[in-house]
């Protein structure tokens, strides 16, 4: 009696200090042809589950309740219960898909086809193939404007932004952009899309009006050459106070002003960092270090790096579920 | 008739408005035309070394062709239109007459994949002085030195580049001390002089130096030749070979005196693409050309693709076709070519070269890649290869 009593207090108390943003982290593993899961108030990984092969680009649906994932050597993307992990179904992708984007709405996906040139748009429901639109020479970063007025493909070889109306599915207009142009975000607003350039070093912002470059921010690191420092991801807080961009080889994330553009500081991480995701709350921001084979966790509010956690070989994508 | 009239008048101003649009559908604004040549000449296969290197009779073109396609996906969305056309003079053909008769006066940009003595007369022509040649095959340090031409760009790393190369890597493991063996064609004593300048360029020290001879003396196999040909008074940290047609260099590894690695044209290689590299993208690349041409990209479709990819870049960032406006731009600082090594590649303005990384590469693996980090320059690390413009003979008055 007296045991069940202490077990209850202590259950108690751990029911109480626990936190109140519960939240998980979903990281794709290359090169383990698996997903990770991660509890960041923990900051342990709670499970690996294998999930196709190479695993890439990952999303979550708007209800929270589906992931999509890229599994890049199946040919597919594969969709996967949030809660059970369970496989649910099959997107015909098109060959080798990478990274993808999902429209607001959560009805369509939208995916570079790297080796064809090609961005396949698909309707979730009825899994299938609306169409494919040819833009430029190795199709890489894909979003949708918040407000879903506009589909962005970056070419890495053509060195453009394609600007896609999502209504007819045709490219309005093309914009030149520094060479091997990776990811592409816009501001919650829709009223920026901020652009990388892995090879120039970049970060380019893009006024959604005049679909005209504003502002070019060059990356420098003291003490890392400038060929280390090859920009990929980037993510903007909703109310553009504060814009944050991954330097892969260069090992770090550069947190930049979202009204001066200016880089305030770059916050050291783990290696090759490629893509980011904040928590619900922004309070945290979450990166995976190819290289290292773990995850950053970056406390936002004192902007430094608090943890990192293993995760298995060659963490790509990330996605956090409330 | 009122209403007739009104419908008839209906009709009229219907039609005018159908013509209208209609005109102006077919003035959209025609496509502007780059034309681009490609010109090489048929070769006599060569003996064969081993069976699994066949002769590729292609080289080069495909490159060009893969250059091209980009180009024109590119292009779809600025209104440019590239057209490649390739010329093969025959085998006992003169070149120049397939230049004169074909190219001149028809195209300014020329992709040339032809020995040192040829492009140099092809661009003395008269014809040659209005257009911007692409040399896809040299690696002369000479051509781009004492006999540079104004009017020719240089895609391959020259053999200073990749001498510095090796060099630049031997100096990081602290192998410093070289055994020169130098084959006996012309091309093998100029690779040897690169050799030569880089040791004394890094500090390194040729302990000695040796001719390979070809005897055909049945008493001596390779087993027992190069075992007593590699013995030398004093120790030495690497062997440097100077082969470049690979009449001998394959044989020396694992026959030597003393254990030491191969470097130079065999063993440990200094190149600017290979089948190992997969980073920056480069897989992508491998793919694409591999799915074309049903083998590996060699040097020439690299320097190929890249001589295509230039035009196609300069053209797109300046939206012309003209010489003089592509060729501004392709010299500017603002140029940066994609070749998926890593570093932004660009033409140095003193002699035409090509600037960028040279990969160091083992049969089956991807060993490093220069510029090696710590090897600094004002200007851009790249500048550590080969000739920089303080050294450059090139004068440009030829």
């Amino acid at each position: 009696m007296i045991l069940k009593k202490q077990g209850l207090g202590v259950f108690l108390a751990l029911a109480l200090a626990g936190p109140v943003h519960a939240e998980t982290v979903f990281v794709t593993l290359e090169k383990d042809n698996a997903l990770a899961v991660v509890d960041p108030i923990t900051r342990k990984l709670t499970k690996t589950v294998p999930i196709g092969q190479r695993p890439r680009g990952i999303a979550l649906s708007p209800d929270n309740k589906l992931l999509y994932i890229a599994t890049s050597d199946d040919n597919t993307i594969k969709i996967i219960d949030a809660e059970t992990l369970k496989e649910l179904g099959k997107l015909p992708s098109g060959d080798d898909p990478e990274t993808f984007a999902l429209n607001p709405a959560g009805d369509k996906i939208y995916v570079s086809n790297e080796d064809d040139s090609l961005v396949t748009v698909i309707d979730i429901a009825k899994k299938k193939v609306i169409k494919q639109i040819k833009v430029g020479v190795e199709p890489e970063g894909i979003t949708v404007s918040p407000d879903n007025k506009w589909l962005i493909s970056a070419s890495e070889t053509t060195n453009m932004v394609h600007w896609i109306d999502t209504k007819t599915n045709t490219i309005i207009e093309n914009t030149l952009v520094d060479p091997r142009p990776r990811a592409v975000g816009f501001t919650a607003d829709s009223q920026q899309l901020w652009v990388t350039s892995e090879m120039a070093g970049t970060l380019m912002i893009l006024d959604t009006k005049t679909q005209q470059i504003i502002k070019t921010i060059k990356f420098e690191v003291s003490g890392v050459t400038a060929d280390k420092i090859q920009p990929v991801g980037v993510v903007i807080d909703k109310d553009s106070n504060r814009g944050y961009v991954a330097l892969g080889p260069a090992n770090r994330v550069a947190v930049i002003n979202g009204k001066t553009f200016e880089v305030e500081k770059t916050l050291l991480v783990g290696q090759r960092v490629w893509n980011l995701a904040f928590s619900p709350d922004q309070k945290r921001l979450y990166t995976t270090n190819g290289t290292s084979n773990d995850i950053s966790i970056i406390d936002l509010e004192n902007q430094t790096v608090t943890k990192s956690v293993g995760v298995g070989n060659y963490p790509w994508g990330v996605v956090v579920k409330p | 008739m009122q209403s007739n009239n009104t419908a008839f008048h209906g009709l009229i101003s219907f039609l005018l408005i159908f013509l209208l649009l209609n005109a102006s559908l077919v003035c959209a604004k025609p496509k502007q035309q780059i034309n681009i040549a490609y010109l090489s000449q048929e070769q006599a296969i060569p003996p064969q070394l081993s069976s699994w290197d066949p002769f590729i009779k292609n080289k080069g073109i495909i490159g060009a062709e893969l250059g091209i396609d980009d180009d024109n996906t590119t292009g779809e969305f600025t209104g440019q239109q590239f057209n490649l056309k390739t010329f093969i003079a025959p085998l006992e053909g003169a070149v120049t007459d397939t230049f004169n008769k074909e190219i001149s006066s028809k195209f300014q940009y020329v992709v040339v994949n032809l020995p040192a003595v040829q492009l140099n007369q092809l661009s003395d022509l008269p014809a040659a002085k209005k257009m911007l040649l692409f040399d896809v095959a040299t690696v002369d340090d000479a051509l781009r030195n004492e006999q540079c031409r104004r009017n020719v760009l240089h895609l391959l790393p020259s053999r200073a580049m990749r001498a510095d190369a090796l060099a630049q890597y031997m100096m990081k493991k602290r192998w410093t001390k070289w055994f020169l063996i130098i084959g006996q064609a012309q091309e093998d004593r100029l690779f040897a002089d690169a050799i030569k300048r880089s040791a004394k360029r890094f500090g390194m020290n040729i302990v000695a130096e040796k001719t390979w001879e070809h005897t055909y003396d049945a008493r001596r196999t390779i087993q027992s030749d190069v075992a007593v040909f590699t013995q030398t008074d004093d120790d030495y940290d690497v062997l440097v070979v100077a082969d470049e047609q690979g009449q001998f260099g394959d044989y020396l590894d694992y026959r030597t005196w003393i254990p030491r690695p191969v470097i130079g044209t065999q063993g440990l290689i200094a190149t600017p693409w290979h089948k190992t590299h997969e980073q920056w993208g480069a897989v992508q690349i491998q793919n694409r050309f591999k799915e074309k041409a049903g083998r590996w990209m060699e040097e020439p479709d690299y320097a190929a693709y890249l001589a295509v990819r230039a035009i196609g870049e300069a053209a797109t960032r300046t939206n012309a076709n003209k010489l003089n406006t592509v060729k501004d731009y392709m010299l500017s600082d603002a140029f940066a070519l994609n070749g998926y090594t890593g570093n932004p590649l660009s033409f140095r303005s003193w002699d035409g070269q090509l600037r960028q990384p040279v990969l160091l590469v083992a049969p089956r693996s991807l060993v490093a890649v220069a510029p090696i980090e710590g090897f600094l320059h004002p200007k851009t690390e790249l500048d550590t290869l080969g000739y920089d413009q303080p050294e450059s003979q090139c004068k440009w008055d030829k």
